[in-house]
């Protein structure tokens, strides 16, 4: 069982999401319900698959390991395994793909499409966290856009029109939809010839072999030497994975994306695909460039000191909830790139390490939170239809469990101790103090502004005067919706209290990493 | 000289005797046959012909290597023989296809004078001797003027009759100016002798260059050789059309026999000079004809260029005076005479219910008679130059042989020429093809011996492009015996 | 397998459109049958093929060889290698899939049918011919019956001009090619046209330099290479669904073919010595065709120009004489291919519905026709290069190629991969997401099942390869391993 474990994890959603389109359309609640028993399954399995973490054999660093020949001409091959940071990934992907499916039981319009989309859209990030071939890699990272254009696209917010060029207007959603593609892409393009270089002249794509060999090896191209082509093609991977987390200022595509998109698609989006481009610093560019890590490692952390204040400061800006939960993201990812900065700038001193995994458990904190939020907000909009927080206000009385669930799932994104944000905040902010003393102090700024905008989000919603429109047409969190937060909830609070089961495998990671 | 008469030369004049015989009985029969009676004399034309051309087959076939018969006034070699077989085909199909054509066909002496023409032909292309290619070349010109002004009541043959004439003579005349002065230099009057004297060096280069000039304007103007082209669209234009088809394909194409024998085996001494001049000739006779024919709307006249042109690429050939040189301008004239034989009698057929030569009657042919519209477009492929038809094969053929004479400029020019006849070939199609007429129902007549004349054209231009092997083996032995 | 399969395939089209031509015209259905049944049989006989040949075996296999013109040399010589059997394939794939999409064709479509056939029996030809005379002569014979298929039954407003553009520019680039190769005939001195002798005869570095433009860019131009690129587009537009299918699917790559064939491997270092600037040719080809592309809002336009792109990367793959580079620029001539059958087969089906081929007049799509949507879709992707599909598993390695011999030509050519993601979006949203305009909304209903099942064929090469490379290319490389082979290395 374990030889096939992650290849059954990785391929289950999409071998799922394919039966389900045979499914007759006509019978909704049957298509959702098998939609959430198909995400059901790699949960299932990456349960298994983490209480057997400690006892899976280790090759290189990595459990699970799969080998088989894909695509030999070029010296790519179908190469899958998990570490630490992997294996996290992996379980929070699980974990909230089911959530958003549960999540997306109200959607109406072609359902199966929908579920076929979201799941195949799972296998394309879970290929991105196994992966330990460079080509695969990329295979997997671009797989991963196409669903969630659509989904985007087709089942996104229907209101809106922006402008994209020549007078050609067109829907909010698919303006959003089309940035975020093209975004993307425009920025893997870099990546793309720059994982060319390295298989050419690597001769292969296989991690781990280039782990060892790519630091020592001597390039040269057109006539630059060995220092600029390892930098050229740093700065080409860190383009690519900054457009994704977002660094700022690569960050525009992200309130659009965020905003126009259905609940289950931003929760995914904030949730795990933000991630990606986390994973893509911590997994390639780290071990493969590490000098030129170090040299940039200090715009790196003035970027993430930027995203944090000025990510604050638009989400305090906002009266569209969605798009202040949206610059939250920024915000937020802005201490994981602190973290990153910060260990690639000292790495292995035990400053480092702290801040690595504070990083790392920040991606899983705020995947917990952001997902939450974001849930959350939809359930208010499924109820108000809108979501300008002018027009709500003291909406308490009438939600009383859905404004409990809002507080607290804020006060987690906030960073309240107790709950899991404070965890990974303060184990960044104390790796990255004795670092980057400087960008730590003024990230405390952005902490604040933090506060700001939560508590403004919270209060125009719940506090205040209660808005007469509302009176009599609000009904509270329903059982599935409450279904849905629970899983969330509870490890908010457990990971608030005792993070130790996530940490230590982290740890192990981040350790192996510097090693 | 005429010590002892050989049954070898008899069989090789078997068809002259037999044409012979065949106009002593047209005139007969036109003579003698009532009214109502004259269809018999076309029937009398083709059984007579058809029966030539077997004779021919069966026994006037030389063996082996060529020979010099009849005190060297004629050659009997493969070159010979094949060329023969060429003009008695094609005598026959214009016979066919002259059937029903008004003013013509019940005319005895329209058959009496295309066969003393044939009969031309066929000494020209076994001719080894002066004065035997002078006499057989008028004994083809001047039936051929008299045709070509055949229908008195119309201003147009009238006019291509006078022209065809004085132009013809005019070139004659300086033909046998050439032809004297080479007598006069070399004191002979056979092919033969008269290579040796030239090889001897007898003869200063410059008084040969300059024979060998004239004599190029003489055939040049049976060629339609640029720059003596002038008469061809013209006369091709005002003559009966199934006398065009005869001009167009039999007669040009024992010209270039007359043109290819006598400047290999006469004038091998000057080949550098005569083949330049040959080469530029080819390139402007390419060119003009192709250039002209693109503003053509009358289809006479289009094929007329388009005829001028195929004469320039024939011209190819001749300008490499290598052994791939002749075989190809002999393969050149198989293949275009079965595809002018194929294209003229669609046109012969077609003009008869139209009644009319000009391209934009032709709309809608393809729906009126598809057959006609299919034969049409295989003969017009095949003058463009288009596999697998034997114009393809044949284009090849010259090209390669430029090639191989080091004439690559030449055979780019050829190229870019086939380009161009593409363009208005492709126009003709597309008229008969894409465009519509209101007289779509009514069919297109036409009898069953010309229906099975095309049908053998259009078979011959297919395998000309497929299996060519026999045909070029044909062809390379004519060409061999004169090397 | 002592059945004469190649000859079969090459000649059995040609031989059924003239027995075509016998049918009764008023006798549609039947003439359609026939046809079907025709085009079927030979997409067995390629699958058969395909199936059939050996990768670890000899370089050629299927070969027949028989005397034509044994005076000069020519030989009927057929054969198929790692490369040329993935055409053949192709071409039996597309003839199948659009004969099926021209089930519609109401003007006398006993000629369209027999002059489809012709093309089809010429493309075959050349991807088999082993004879430098037998690919010229199947050449020419493919090049012909598109002026009549354009001119008779294509879009009304372009296709005289159209069809008479391409014609003259490919008999342009067939003659120049010619005069090449007549030229290197003469100069080996061996006497045969046969191209396996030609192979090993070493020409002077003069002559090779002389000679390898004419013949590589006299082929290149069916490739649709830059500057003479122009016919290709309004061909594209002009030409009725099947032989649009026909044109950017399998003809364009006879160009490209030929090119290596005749050209590079005949001639290789007159290739090398040329080759840098036909790269930045190349380039212009991949980069500008895209941006030309993106300002299209005539379908058949943007998938034209779209054509002239990729076929770019084609020709950029073959130039950078690498291995990768040879392997990619294969699978995308395949890749390629059928794609853009896909393409045009769909914007066909829409096209006969609603009569308007411009983005902006079309919309909503997805919602009458959505099996047509998906294909769409499908093969906007691998248009894109999205990994997963066969477009990805060609671009990725003619990329490799490119940087191992020019790596600023590889980061130039990278930028069209965004471009071709913007237009393709645009297209496909603009042409199947939104609302349906009102004109059109009567005509529109969903397509038929046997269109399902050519778009079914079609769609699942492009996927099966992309997530199965190894489907196709361990026979492209046992080709290129030949030819790395006889070049003394790639």
């Amino acid at each position: 069982m374990e030889s096939y474990l992650l290849s059954t994890i990785l391929f289950s959603p999409l071998i799922g999401g394919l039966l389900l389109l045979f499914l007759p359309g006509a019978n909704k609640d049957l298509v959702r319900r098998a939609a959430l028993v198909v995400s059901l399954v790699p949960f299932v399995l990456t349960l298994v698959a983490w209480f057997g973490f400690d006892a899976a054999s280790v090759a290189d660093g990595f459990r699970y390991q799969e080998q088989y020949t894909w695509y030999e001409a070029i010296n790519s091959s179908f190469h899958i395994g998990v570490d630490g940071l992997s294996m996290s990934m992996v379980l929070l992907t699980t974990l909230l793909t089911p959530l958003a499916i549960l999540a997306s039981f109200t959607i109406e319009e072609k359902p199966r499409v929908f579920f076929f989309l979201f799941l195949a859209l799972e296998t394309g990030m879970l290929g991105v966290f196994m992966s330990l071939d460079l080509l695969l890699f990329f295979v997997f990272w671009e797989i991963g856009l196409v669903p969630m254009y659509f989904l985007i696209d087709q089942w996104g917010n229907k209101k809106g029109e922006r402008e994209l060029w020549n007078g050609m207007k067109m829907a909010s959603r698919r303006y959003a939809s089309f940035k975020f593609m093209v975004y993307t892409m425009a920025g893997s393009l870099g990546l793309l010839l720059a994982i060319q270089l390295l298989g050419v002249l690597s001769g292969t794509f296989d991690l781990i072999v280039l782990f060892q060999t790519w630091p020592d090896l001597n390039v040269t191209i057109l006539g630059l030497d060995t220092s600029q082509v390892k930098a050229i093609a740093f700065w080409a991977f860190a383009l690519a994975f900054a457009i994704k987390v977002p660094i700022w200022p690569f960050h525009t595509w992200l309130p659009d994306a965020h905003t126009e998109a259905p609940t289950a698609g931003s929760m995914i989006l904030a949730g795990v695909l933000l991630k990606l481009g986390a994973y893509g610093f911590l997994r390639l560019v780290l071990p493969l460039y590490p000098e030129q890590a170090q040299a940039a490692a200090g715009v790196l952390a003035l970027l993430a000191t930027l995203a944090i204040i000025f990510g604050a400061f638009s989400a305090y800006a906002q009266d569209d909830f969605k798009r202040l939960v949206a610059y939250s993201s920024v915000n937020h990812m802005g201490f994981v790139v602190l973290g990153i900065a910060a260990a690639a700038y000292a790495a292995g001193t035990e400053s480092a390490t702290i801040a690595l995994n504070g990083a790392v458990l920040q991606m899983f904190n705020h995947g917990i939170s952001a997902a939450g939020m974001f849930f959350l907000v939809g359930v208010i909009y499924d109820r108000t239809h809108t979501r300008d927080l002018n027009e709500m206000g003291g909406l308490f009385p009438l939600v009383p469990v859905y404004g409990g669930l809002l507080i607290l799932t804020s006060m987690a994104s906030l960073g309240l101790p107790g709950l899991n944000g404070f965890v990974s905040e303060f184990l960044v902010v104390r790796g990255a103090w004795p670092i980057f003393t400087l960008f730590t102090a003024l990230s405390m700024l952005g902490l604040l502004f933090t506060g700001a905008y939560v508590l403004k989000g919270v209060a125009k919603t719940l506090h205040g005067p209660l808005n007469e429109v509302w009176k009599g047409k609000l009904t509270d969190i329903n059982r599935r919706e409450l279904l849905v937060m629970a899983p969330l909830v509870l490890l908010m609070l457990w990971l608030g209290f005792w993070p130790a089961w996530l940490l230590d495998i982290i740890n192990q990671a981040v350790v192996a990493f510097f090693g | 000289m005429f010590g002892s008469i050989t049954s070898e030369m008899i069989l090789a004049i078997l068809p002259e005797i037999s044409l012979l015989l065949l106009i002593a009985i047209v005139f007969i029969a036109d003579l003698v046959l009532p009214t109502k009676r004259r269809s018999l004399l076309a029937s009398i034309t083709s059984a007579g012909l058809a029966l030539t051309i077997l004779i021919t087959v069966l026994y006037a076939r030389p063996n082996g290597s060529s020979q010099l018969l009849w005190g060297g006034m004629l050659n009997h070699d493969w070159l010979a023989f094949v060329s023969k077989l060429i003009f008695l085909t094609t005598a026959l199909f214009v016979t066919f296809f002259a059937a029903n054509w008004k003013g013509i066909w019940q005319k005895g002496e329209f058959y009496v004078l295309l066969l003393t023409s044939t009969m031309g032909m066929t000494l020209v292309s076994s001719a080894s001797d002066l004065i035997m290619l002078f006499l057989a070349i008028e004994m083809v010109s001047i039936p051929l003027y008299l045709l070509a002004g055949f229908l008195v009541d119309d201003d147009r043959s009238t006019e291509a009759g006078f022209k065809y004439l004085l132009f013809g003579a005019m070139t004659t005349a300086v033909m046998l100016y050439g032809f004297s002065l080479l007598f006069g230099f070399s004191g002979h009057t056979g092919f033969a002798e008269i290579g040796a004297a030239i090889g001897a060096g007898q003869i200063p280069t410059l008084a040969l260059a300059g024979t060998s000039i004239l004599i190029l304007v003489g055939f040049g103007f049976k060629v339609s050789m640029a720059p003596l082209h002038f008469w061809a669209p013209d006369v091709y234009e005002g003559s009966p059309t199934p006398i065009t088809t005869f001009l167009s394909t039999a007669s040009k194409a024992a010209g270039f026999v007359a043109l290819v024998r006598i400047m290999i085996a006469v004038f091998p001494a000057v080949q550098a000079e005569w083949t330049s001049f040959v080469a530029i000739a080819a390139a402007l006779t390419m060119t003009i004809g192709n250039l002209i024919a693109l503003s053509q709307t009358n289809i006479k006249r289009l094929l007329a260029y388009s005829s001028i042109a195929h004469a320039g690429y024939a011209l190819l050939g001749v300008a490499a005076a290598s052994v791939l040189g002749v075989t190809s301008v002999i393969y050149y004239f198989l293949a275009y005479v079965a595809t002018n034989l194929a294209a003229f009698g669609v046109i012969m057929i077609a003009s008869q219910t139209l009644k009319s030569d000009e391209i934009a009657d032709y709309a809608g042919l393809s729906r009126r008679s598809p057959t006609l519209a299919l034969f049409m477009l295989i003969a017009f492929l095949s003058l463009a130059g288009v596999p697998p038809l034997g114009g393809f094969i044949a284009k090849v053929l010259v090209f390669a042989a430029a090639v191989q004479a080091d004439m690559i400029w030449l055979a780019v020019v050829g190229v870019l020429n086939a380009i161009i006849g593409i363009y208005y070939y492709l126009i003709v199609l597309k008229v008969v093809y894409l465009y519509d007429s209101d007289k779509k129902d009514q069919p297109i007549p036409s009898t069953r011996l010309q229906k099975g004349a095309l049908i053998v054209s259009v078979l011959l231009i297919i395998f000309l492009g497929t299996f060519f092997a026999p045909w070029y083996d044909l062809a390379l032995n004519g060409a061999a015996g004169l090397f | 397998m002592d059945l004469p399969i190649l000859s079969i395939i090459v000649f059995l089209p040609i031989v059924s459109g003239f027995a075509l031509l016998l049918f009764p015209s008023e006798r549609r259905d039947l003439i359609y049958r026939f046809a079907l049944a025709v085009a079927f049989i030979c997409f067995v006989l390629s699958i058969a093929v395909y199936i059939g040949f050996d990768i670890e075996g000899a370089r050629f296999q299927f070969i027949e060889k028989y005397d034509w013109l044994p005076d000069l040399g020519i030989s009927y010589h057929v054969g198929v290698d790692g490369i040329s059997t993935p055409l053949v394939l192709l071409t039996g794939i597309v003839i199948f899939t659009g004969v099926i999409i021209s089930q519609r064709i109401d003007d006398r479509p006993r000629e369209f049918f027999a002059f489809l056939f012709i093309l089809a029996s010429g493309v075959f030809g050349v991807f088999v011919a082993l004879d430098l005379f037998g690919l010229f002569f199947f050449y020419e014979i493919a090049v012909f019956p598109m002026y009549l298929l354009i001119a008779l039954w294509g879009w009304k407003e372009t296709r005289e001009y159209a069809a008479m553009k391409l014609t003259l520019y490919l008999f342009i680039g067939s003659v120049v090619a010619l005069v090449g190769a007549l030229a290197m005939y003469f100069e080996a001195g061996i006497g045969s046209f046969d191209m396996l002798a030609l192979e090993q005869i070493n020409f002077s570095l003069g002559f090779q330099q002389l000679w390898f433009p004419f013949v590589y860019l006299g082929f290149a131009v069916l490739g649709g290479i830059f500057p003479f690129h122009n016919w290709s587009p309004d061909g594209h537009v002009a030409a009725p669904t099947a032989v649009s299918m026909f044109h950017a699917g399998v003809l364009m790559k006879l160009g490209a073919f030929a090119a290596l064939r005749v050209g590079i491997l005949l001639m290789p270092e007159g290739a090398a010595y040329h080759f840098p600037w036909i790269i930045a040719l190349t380039l212009v080809n991949v980069v500008y065709g895209a941006f030309i592309a993106m300002n299209q809002t005539d379908l058949k336009y943007m998938i034209g120009f779209s054509s002239v792109s990729h076929m770019g990367l084609v020709a950029l793959g073959f130039a950078t004489l690498t291995y990768d580079g040879f392997v990619g620029a294969s699978l995308q001539m395949v890749s390629h291919g059928v794609m853009t059958a896909l393409f045009f087969a769909v914007v066909g089906m829409i096209y006969d519905q609603s009569h308007t081929r411009q983005i902006p007049e079309l919309g909503g799509l997805m919602k009458v026709m959505p099996f047509a949507g998906v294909a769409f879709i499908i093969g906007g992707l691998v248009s894109m290069g999205m990994p997963g599909f066969s477009g990805f598993i060609a671009e990725f390695p003619i990329f490799m190629g490119a940087w191992a011999s020019y790596p600023l030509v590889a980061i130039l050519a990278v930028v069209s991969i965004v471009i071709t993601a913007a237009y393709v979006l645009r297209a496909v949203g603009g042409v199947f997401f939104g609302d349906i305009p009102e004109n059109i909304k009567d005509h529109m209903h969903d397509i038929t099942a046997s269109e399902k099942l050519a778009l079914s064929i079609l769609a699942v090469v492009l996927v099966g390869v992309g997530v199965l490379p190894g489907v196709m290319v361990p026979m492209v490389e046992s080709g290129v391993a030949w030819m790395s082979a006889l070049l003394g290395g790639l």
